[in-house]
């Protein structure tokens, strides 16, 4: 296994530019999920790193080596595709046995009838096969061809072909988009677990947040072509490094007030004054998640508009004249049993975020002990 | 009704149903008539008039059983004619098919121009063969045609293509791959846009983007389904050949380019032969059914993968 890093790198079709500048590194033996929209660039910087497409300018490394100019076939990194790419017409030991054959055997060694001289050679490789597709439950499959398989078959196998050999990283675009949900937990247990034992180094491509978080060891969210945060899942989560990335990453969205902080440093929300100050002046924007507002004296006042219940959790969506998203709450399904839509409440931000108008993070300072803010 | 109540007489048990049935033949009957008097009439009136001895302009059908057949077995000019149809095919066959792969692949692979290429060498198929005869009998002129010009340049020996006993066949065959080329070319590229990209990524990931690799291992096998069509659709057209023969050779010379279609013609259009024209198209429907059975059969199972 070895490291992966693209510098500066920049790429655009035609007149679009789909990468502009990033730079990611990814240590050796580290799980490193790329985040983001469709259409942010995460499959591009995926492809350019695997060497089948090329960057308009940056290098690629791979260990120590620059690996910028080349080919695919000869970096020695597994992808496992969005579709799997399973040849149709192979079963799955031969699918399997791709990557060795190419590797291990001579043009004249892979002729369909000559190849039969080099018998041991080939023995080697199908029990390579065989010790791959064991543990991965397609043992009894070798024979069957891809058409035969189910969904979550035919990712194994796509998993089997990249880890046959010993490739220097796994690129992994999107693998689990093609699974139902609960296939889609099983497969992303499954790939943490073979991953680890490897101690692979892994780029894992997703849009979903929450695949993101649970599997990779750091996470670089990126939108609009640039990386906006490389950072563990629970840092990006409490610490993000700009609005985009707050809104981005939290399932429901973090709540976006706008405030107004006056002469004296203390931060207005709708008129109300929280116990919350800051360097920073004029018009900003106050981050808060859903579970940091808490109903209390002294919040900002707010009319309840609908109760969502979950059963573990409820969602208390509210609205507050002047802000014009609807606020939401996540309060525990006691606490929203005494809650009734058209109610009016105070919701008070334990913690909070501040962000200037462009976006970036402000620092944020507490009057309150209440309040805990990051 | 249910299966637990098997007292119930099975006429009550959908009442209307006989009614039901009834309209649906009654509806399905129209577009019956039409396929059998349209499309397996015409076959089964030329099997049955096989049968018969019967010349055009005959006042009656006189039943003739098996003897056309066994006129046919006999008849020397009717195995020439055989012989030299499946020779045209085994060439006219290979030819357009390696041929139109390797155009395919070329104009597939062309950084600009493609529609042009394609309408150029799809322009044989659409125009008629009987008014580009007229261009290759200048070509293959034995003084001033094109061909022998350029053999000349070679330095090899001018030949007389349509008048020599060994060469015309294959001169025919050669027209007839011209002709044929820019179909299957036209279905090749249907069938490359078809193979997924990204299984020529996953080769590349696996070792392998060489042009050899990649067409073995990838497009090849993928393109079973569109060979197998191409294939049967071009021996189906080969068998058929007539056109050229026709304007070009006449059958010679001495019975060098007889082929079945063009024997067919002369005895049922020339000689009046009625009768036994209709053998000899059977014997042509049946090679044609042979090779729509092949098809199917190849493609249901052995290039279906999906």
């Amino acid at each position: 296994m070895a490291s992966v890093a693209l510098h500066r790198v920049s790429k655009s079709f035609g007149a679009t530019p789909v990468l502009r500048d990033v730079s990611l590194a990814v240590q050796d033996g580290e799980f490193l999920a790329i985040l983001g929209p469709s259409g942010c660039g995460k499959s591009t910087l995926l492809r350019i790193l695997a060497g089948l497409e090329g960057c308009d300018s940056g290098t690629v490394r791979l260990g120590e080596a620059d690996v910028t100019d080349v080919p695919a076939k000869s970096r020695n990194l597994a992808m496992v595709f969005q579709s799997y790419a399973l040849y149709p017409h192979m079963t799955v030991g031969q699918n399997i046995a791709v990557p060795l054959q190419m590797r291990r055997l001579s043009t004249l060694q892979r002729l369909p009838l000559l190849g039969r001289f080099w018998a041991a050679r080939h023995r080697a490789i199908a029990e390579d096969v065989a010790r791959v597709a064991g543990p991965l439950g397609l043992g009894a499959l070798l024979q069957r061809r891809p058409a035969q398989l189910s969904g979550g078959q035919r990712q194994r196998v796509a998993l089997a072909r990249a880890m046959v050999r010993d490739p220097a990283a796994f690129l992994m675009d999107e693998p689990l988009s093609n699974l139902d949900a609960r296939l889609r937990a099983e497969a992303r247990e499954e790939i943490i677990a073979l991953t680890r034992r490897l101690g692979a180094t892994v780029l894992y491509v997703t849009h979903d947040q929450a695949e993101a978080m649970a599997m990779a060891d750091r996470v670089a969210v990126m939108q609009e072509g640039r990386v906006l945060q490389v950072a563990a899942p629970q840092t990006l989560y409490d610490d993000p490094a700009s609005l985009a990335v707050a809104r981005f990453v939290g399932s429901p969205t973090m709540n976006i007030l706008p405030a107004e902080i006056g002469a004296d440093g203390a931060l207005v929300v709708a008129g109300t004054r929280l116990a919350l100050e800051s360097e920073a002046r004029g018009a900003v924007t106050l981050g808060v998640r859903p579970e940091a507002l808490r109903i209390a004296a002294g919040g900002v006042p707010a009319e309840v508009t609908r109760i969502e219940r979950l059963g573990a959790e409820a969602m208390l969506h509210c609205a507050v004249p002047g802000i014009p998203e609807t606020l939401v709450a996540r309060l525990e399904p006691e606490a929203a049993a005494l809650r009734s839509a058209g109610e009016r409440i105070a919701l008070l931000p334990v913690r909070a975020l501040l962000f200037g108008r462009d976006g970036a993070r402000l620092p944020l300072r507490a009057l309150h002990p209440e309040c805990a803010l990051v | 009704m249910s299966e637990a109540a098997p007292a119930t007489p099975r006429s009550g048990a959908r009442p209307g149903a006989r009614a039901e049935q009834f309209a649906a033949w009654l509806l399905a009957l129209p577009a019956m008539l039409m396929m059998w008097a349209m499309l397996l009439g015409p076959a089964v009136a030329v099997l049955l008039l096989s049968f018969t001895d019967w010349n055009f302009g005959d006042p009656e059908i006189p039943w003739h059983g098996l003897g056309n057949y066994l006129e046919l077995w006999g008849d020397r000019v009717f195995w020439i004619s055989l012989r030299n149809t499946l020779v045209y095919v085994g060439i006219s066959v290979p030819a357009t098919v390696v041929l139109g792969l390797g155009v395919a692949l070329l104009v597939e692979g062309a950084a600009r121009g493609r529609a042009f290429y394609r309408a150029a060498f799809f322009l044989p198929v659409a125009s008629t063969l009987l008014g580009m005869a007229l261009v290759w009998e200048f070509m293959l002129h034995p003084r001033v045609g094109f061909v022998n010009q350029a053999v000349a340049l070679l330095g090899l020996a001018r030949q007389d293509w349509l008048n020599d006993p060994d060469l015309a066949l294959f001169a025919l065959a050669a027209i007839g791959t011209w002709q044929n080329l820019g179909l299957a070319m036209v279905l090749f590229m249907a069938g490359l846009q078809a193979v997924p990209r990204d299984l020529y990524e996953a080769l590349a990931m696996d070792g392998a983007d060489g042009a050899w690799e990649r067409f073995r291992r990838v497009t090849w096998p993928l393109l079973g389904p569109a060979l197998v069509f191409i294939m049967a659709i071009t021996a189906i057209r080969s068998f058929q050949v007539f056109d050229t023969v026709a304007v070009l050779t006449e059958g010679g010379p001495s019975k060098s380019t007889e082929v079945l279609l063009y024997t067919m013609v002369q005895n049922g259009f020339a000689f009046l032969r009625s009768a036994y024209g209709a053998a000899i198209t059977v014997v042509l429907l049946v090679f044609t059914l042979l090779l729509t059975l092949a098809q199917t059969w190849l493609l249901d199972r052995r290039t279906h993968y999906v």
